[in-house]
């Protein structure tokens, strides 16, 4: 039974159980937000989508108000407007004013709806709170002057993260969001993951840059400066430059990764290929050998943090395996600077990720042999259309071209990495060849599929049944590693992505993803598997190349050294 | 170690602590130790499953938690309607500018502490101004700044001493 309400003296309709915001923005009538996250219950906070409705003295916040039959609503009506335009006038009398400044210009919700609104000169004067910059993370940088008080990020790092690692803090006009004892988010329990980022409407919170270090090495004649972009870079970064969510712009993003400067652009989903075809076969060994089961993938940063700080007890659990950045830095200044003869300490290694905890990862100092990082600089995808942006060059005016060989090539598996379930489907082609010598009869599983945060499936290989998971949002990965504590025993495999969705939603992304534009991305990817004729990791010829000349076999002495990490117990405010 | 069995014998009075008996408990244990510490605020959050943040969140919201030891000598300020009325804004700013504090803060040196407190329910002696639960009633600013001075001076003495 649908609901009948009249807005605008236009019938709109609404299914029961509905808000009032949610049948306005299927119905197209926009009514602007602040607080407003669609996946999570409604807080009213900032009081941006009241309407007028009739009957109701006082107007009504459309996020919290439930739609029922008969209403009238005026949505813009002057009464409503002044009230927003007045909400938008306090916020901006405890607002710094550095907007040309502000990373976020251009793309900030405040500064939107000031706009919109026709905010033309300063009517509310009075003391500004100031605090302090907290640069501390290696992520994220954290401006409380420009907070805004929405509180998404407080709920997106509590209710879908499930870590908590900010609240609010001290009350009315001197409340901040702040880590437990105002103290650096460095040492709080913060993942790194970059959901705070991409939620929040100001320029509050954003990630640490790194485009200084790397113009700087761009410019350095005596480096080699070599990059690689992540599966999920092609399906997202078109989109900020006016394509359609899930464009794959794989080509246009090499062409524009050569013209900015940099010597060789590699493609991480190389190192995916390389990832399973380690990650598989440590599957293989700890089954076969009575390893610690289920093994648990271990290329999400933010995910490797939170189990090392808050559930030690299954660092055993994670794959020894180093992500792909990880992997594909470490054959960087090895297997590569060896073939192109320059030392490894003249090269300078950029990875452009979905990511913010990547930043985090590529600083850990076990990532790295001889004082030398493996990675150097980590970009946004952010971060690198700034870049784009920044030489004055549009990503659709440019010719595809193919990434260097080496480590360029790469299966559709490997591409698959970008999205929740990807990993999971990459790994089980390649254990099933391991384990049988033959492909998996049907390749893509569907129960493993789409954008759920929780996914099952069973899979036979050769008489074995194996159970696996793969969950995405960490908030997720909690009730799965609650569950195990329990007791539970019926799974072997596990892929856990930090973020909702996978990569393709990463706290790196361009600003205002929808869940359409996920779904879109997801979609490229999909269609990439479908259509490109090396579907499986190990059949990647690059990649065998690299075993043979290099490498030895998976799970060898080299890869042990290169490719393989251990895990800390990590003391954290929690 | 003593300070750690408070918060035990504290959470040890509840059953089953859950998230509703936060605040009893943070009260419960400024009262057996006169303050809340980092240490035993990340304590009760793990026992009631809260991350330190949200306990640290919800602390700093009530006025009636301080995060600093007390000081030898605790000075209270009331700033309830009919002490306003009389003046207490100004002996607030007179012991704040003597001690080098702010009200919630303790000492360098642990000798004193300040805390604002809504109302003590004697507004007919206003402005009180307790010091270690003495009471002084209808204090002015020179009143006050004798009070203090005197209290300083026996706390420079006692550093002497020692």
């Amino acid at each position: 039974m649908m609901i009948e309400m009249e807005v605008n003296n236009r019938k709109v309709s609404a299914e029961p159980g509905e808000t009032v915001l949610t049948a306005l923005e299927r119905a197209g009538i926009k009514v602007p937000t602040l607080c407003h996250l669609a996946t999570l219950s409604p807080t009213g906070a900032c009081r941006m989508c009241v309407v007028e409705v009739e009957g109701q003295r006082n107007l009504v916040p459309a996020c919290a108000f439930p739609a029922a039959e008969g209403l009238k609503i005026t949505t813009h009506s002057p009464r409503a407007v002044r009230a927003r335009k007045t909400i938008i006038e306090l916020l901006l009398a405890n607002h710094p004013d550095d907007c040309l400044y502000c990373m976020r210009s251009g793309e900030c919700d405040l500064q939107d709806l000031a706009r919109e609104h026709g905010v033309r000169d300063r009517r509310f004067c009075g003391g500004r709170n100031v605090h302090r910059l907290d640069v501390s993370s290696p992520a994220i940088l954290r401006d409380p002057d420009k907070c805004i008080l929405c509180g998404k990020c407080v709920r997106v790092c509590e209710e879908i993260q499930g870590v908590g690692a900010i609240d609010f803090l001290g009350r009315g006009s001197q409340a901040i969001v702040g880590t437990a004892f105002n103290q650096g988010l460095n040492i709080s329990s913060c993942i790194n993951c970059g959901q705070c980022v991409t939620v929040c409407p100001t320029g509050a919170l954003r990630e640490q840059s790194h485009l200084k270090e790397v113009s700087a090495a761009l410019h350095d004649s005596d480096m080699m400066v070599v990059v690689q972009h992540a599966p999920s870079i092609s399906v997202t970064i078109a989109e900020e430059f006016g394509a359609r969510p899930g464009h794959d712009a794989s080509g246009t993003l090499n062409a524009a990764l050569r013209r900015l400067g940099f010597d060789r652009v590699f493609d991480s989903a190389f190192a995916a290929d390389l990832t399973i075809m380690e990650e598989a076969s440590e599957l293989v060994q700890r089954i076969q050998t009575g390893g610690r089961l289920p093994m648990m993938t271990s290329c999400s940063p933010g995910w490797v943090k939170f189990v090392e700080q808050q559930y030690p007890d299954f660092r055993e659990n994670l794959s020894t395996c180093k992500s792909p950045q990880q992997m594909l830095g470490a054959v960087i200044k090895t297997y590569f600077a060896d073939k192109a003869g320059v030392p490894p300490e003249k090269i300078f290694s950029v990875a452009v990720m979905p990511c913010a905890a990547k930043k985090f990862e590529a600083q850990r100092p076990e990532m790295g042999r001889d004082g030398l990082a493996d990675v150097d600089a980590v970009l946004t995808t952010r971060e690198l259309v700034r870049m784009i942006r920044n030489l004055g060059m549009d990503l659709r005016a440019l010719d595809p071209e193919p990434a260097d060989d080496v480590l360029g090539e790469r299966s559709s598996a490997g591409k698959m990495f970008g999205v929740t379930g990807g990993v999971m489907e990459a790994a089980l082609r390649t254990a099933h060849h391991l384990l049988t010598g033959t492909e998996l009869p049907a390749l893509r599983l569907k129960p493993l599929r789409g954008l759920r945060g929780v996914k099952h499936a069973r899979v036979t290989i050769n008489g074995l049944e194996l159970g696996v998971a793969v969950v995405s949002g960490l908030g997720n990965a909690i009730k799965l590693l609650e569950e195990l504590r329990a007791g539970r025993d019926d799974l072997h495999f596990i892929e856990v992505m930090t973020c909702p969705g996978g990569c393709i939603a990463g706290g790196g992304q361009p600003f205002k993803t929808d869940i359409a534009a996920v779904r879109a991305r997801m979609r490229a990817l999909y269609t990439i598997d479908r259509d490109e004729p090396v579907r499986m990791s190990h059949h990647n010829e690059a990649l065998q190349r690299l075993y043979r000349e290099f490498l030895g076999a998976p799970l060898g002495e080299r890869s042990h050294a290169l490719l393989h990490t251990h895990y800390v117990q990590r003391e954290v405010v929690r | 170690m003593i300070a750690n069995d408070d918060v035990g014998a504290v959470l040890d009075g509840y059953a089953q602590p859950r998230r509703e008996h936060l605040i009893p408990i943070l009260q419960e244990v400024q009262d057996r130790q006169g303050y809340l510490s980092q240490e035993a605020m990340i304590r009760i959050g793990e026992r009631l499953h809260l991350p330190a943040s949200k306990v640290y969140g919800v602390a700093t919201f009530y006025n009636q938690f301080r995060f600093q030891p007390k000081g030898r000598v605790h000075c209270t300020v009331c700033r309830g309607t009919a002490c306003h009325v009389k003046g207490s804004l100004a002996l607030l700013e007179t012991i704040k500018r003597m001690l080098k504090i702010d009200a919630g803060q303790t000492t360098r040196d642990g000798a004193f502490s300040l805390e604002v407190v809504a109302c003590m329910g004697a507004c007919g002696l206003a402005p009180l101004v307790t010091l270690n639960e003495e009471f002084h009633a209808a204090v002015s600013v020179d009143s006050i700044q004798r009070i203090i001075r005197k209290q300083l001076k026996a706390s420079e003495a006692d550093a002497r001493a020692k």
